[in-house]
């Protein structure tokens, strides 16, 4: 786990550190599994091409999991994620790098407690972001 | 019809009457292993999600369910799963469903050993016309309640017919 990030070192526009994803048909059915989603399209080939796809594709709640890993690891054990959620507007295939990324867009305090807004997505290797979404975090203050 | 924009409306009084009508619940075992198994699925490092002593060493009542993991609905042989969500069954011209997006909230933390109970309401139902042609987009509310009748986290769905 990365070091401890604190409310006051953050600043609104800064890019937080970026996971990495890939998924194998492996992690696909272990996601069929944990998940409890057995649609086909995610796992059987002949399935999905009968569909009109060309390939089994990622799901879209795996991705949107994802962006909750990428938050989780960034507030680290003195944060908490309040919310997070993304749209589903792009398909992503089985062994293509899915680049999840976040922007802090808004950071300000109340109740005692520090809150971080921003904007998150996955995005494919031409650069599309296929699942926008955004998110709010607290933060550990230094003092 | 001259405009698409114009089309006739697809949502029905059936449909309208039944917003803002929650569900009969579903019960939802926050379990260790399963709370593991998504956990690996997703593959998240942090041992929060995979070791009771460490989670416990943390703060935490157990594993901690990882971030949208909101345990298992309980399968019971002879369709004893209720109703399923509601919305689906009405009476619209369109054959094809996406799932549009999904928002999680979260008010409390949710660990293994904890039961949920879910229930699920129509928050509301609008009409587009998109590049994939006129569509209905269904938002749909879950809220989790966990054995102490706490209210735990929310789930914002959103389906589109086309």
């Amino acid at each position: 786990m990365a070091e401890q990030v604190y409310f006051e070192d953050i600043e609104e526009g800064a890019e937080i550190p970026n996971l990495m994803k890939n998924c194998s048909t492996q992690q696909l059915v272990q996601w069929a599994a944990g998940s409890g989603d057995f649609y086909q399209i995610h796992y059987d080939k002949d399935f999905a091409q009968s569909t009109g796809l060309k390939d089994i594709i990622v799901h879209g709640a795996l991705k949107n999991a994802f962006l909750g890993q990428l938050l989780h690891d960034w507030v680290g054990e003195g944060g908490s994620i309040k919310k997070f959620g993304c749209s589903y507007r792009g398909m992503d295939d089985a062994k293509e790098d899915i680049n999840c990324r976040g922007v802090v867009t808004k950071k300000y305090s109340e109740s005692g407690e520090n809150f971080v807004e921003l904007d998150i997505w996955t995005e494919n290797p031409d650069g599309k972001k296929t699942t926008p979404g955004t998110a709010l975090v607290t933060l550990p203050s230094r003092n | 019809m001259a405009e698409q924009d114009v089309a006739e409306s697809v949502i029905t009084d059936e449909m309208r009457e039944a917003i803002g009508k929650e569900s009969q619940p579903t019960t939802l075992d926050v379990e260790k292993t399963n709370c593991r198994m998504f956990a690996r699925a997703v593959g998240h490092k942090d041992p929060i999600f995979y070791d009771e002593e460490h989670a416990k060493s943390k703060g935490h009542r157990s594993i901690v369910a990882p971030p949208g993991f909101f345990g298992t609905p309980a399968f019971q042989p002879g369709g004893g799963r209720g109703e399923g969500p509601p919305g689906r069954g009405y009476s619209i011209p369109y054959k094809r469903v996406l799932n549009g997006g999904t928002e999680y909230e979260y008010f409390d933390s949710v660990c293994a050993g904890d039961t949920l109970t879910s229930t699920t309401k129509i928050s509301g139902f609008t009409e587009r016309t998109g590049s994939i042609g006129p569509m209905l987009i269904t938002e749909r509310e879950t809220t989790y309640t966990n054995q102490d009748g706490k209210v735990v986290a929310r789930m914002l769905g959103t389906t589109i017919q086309y």
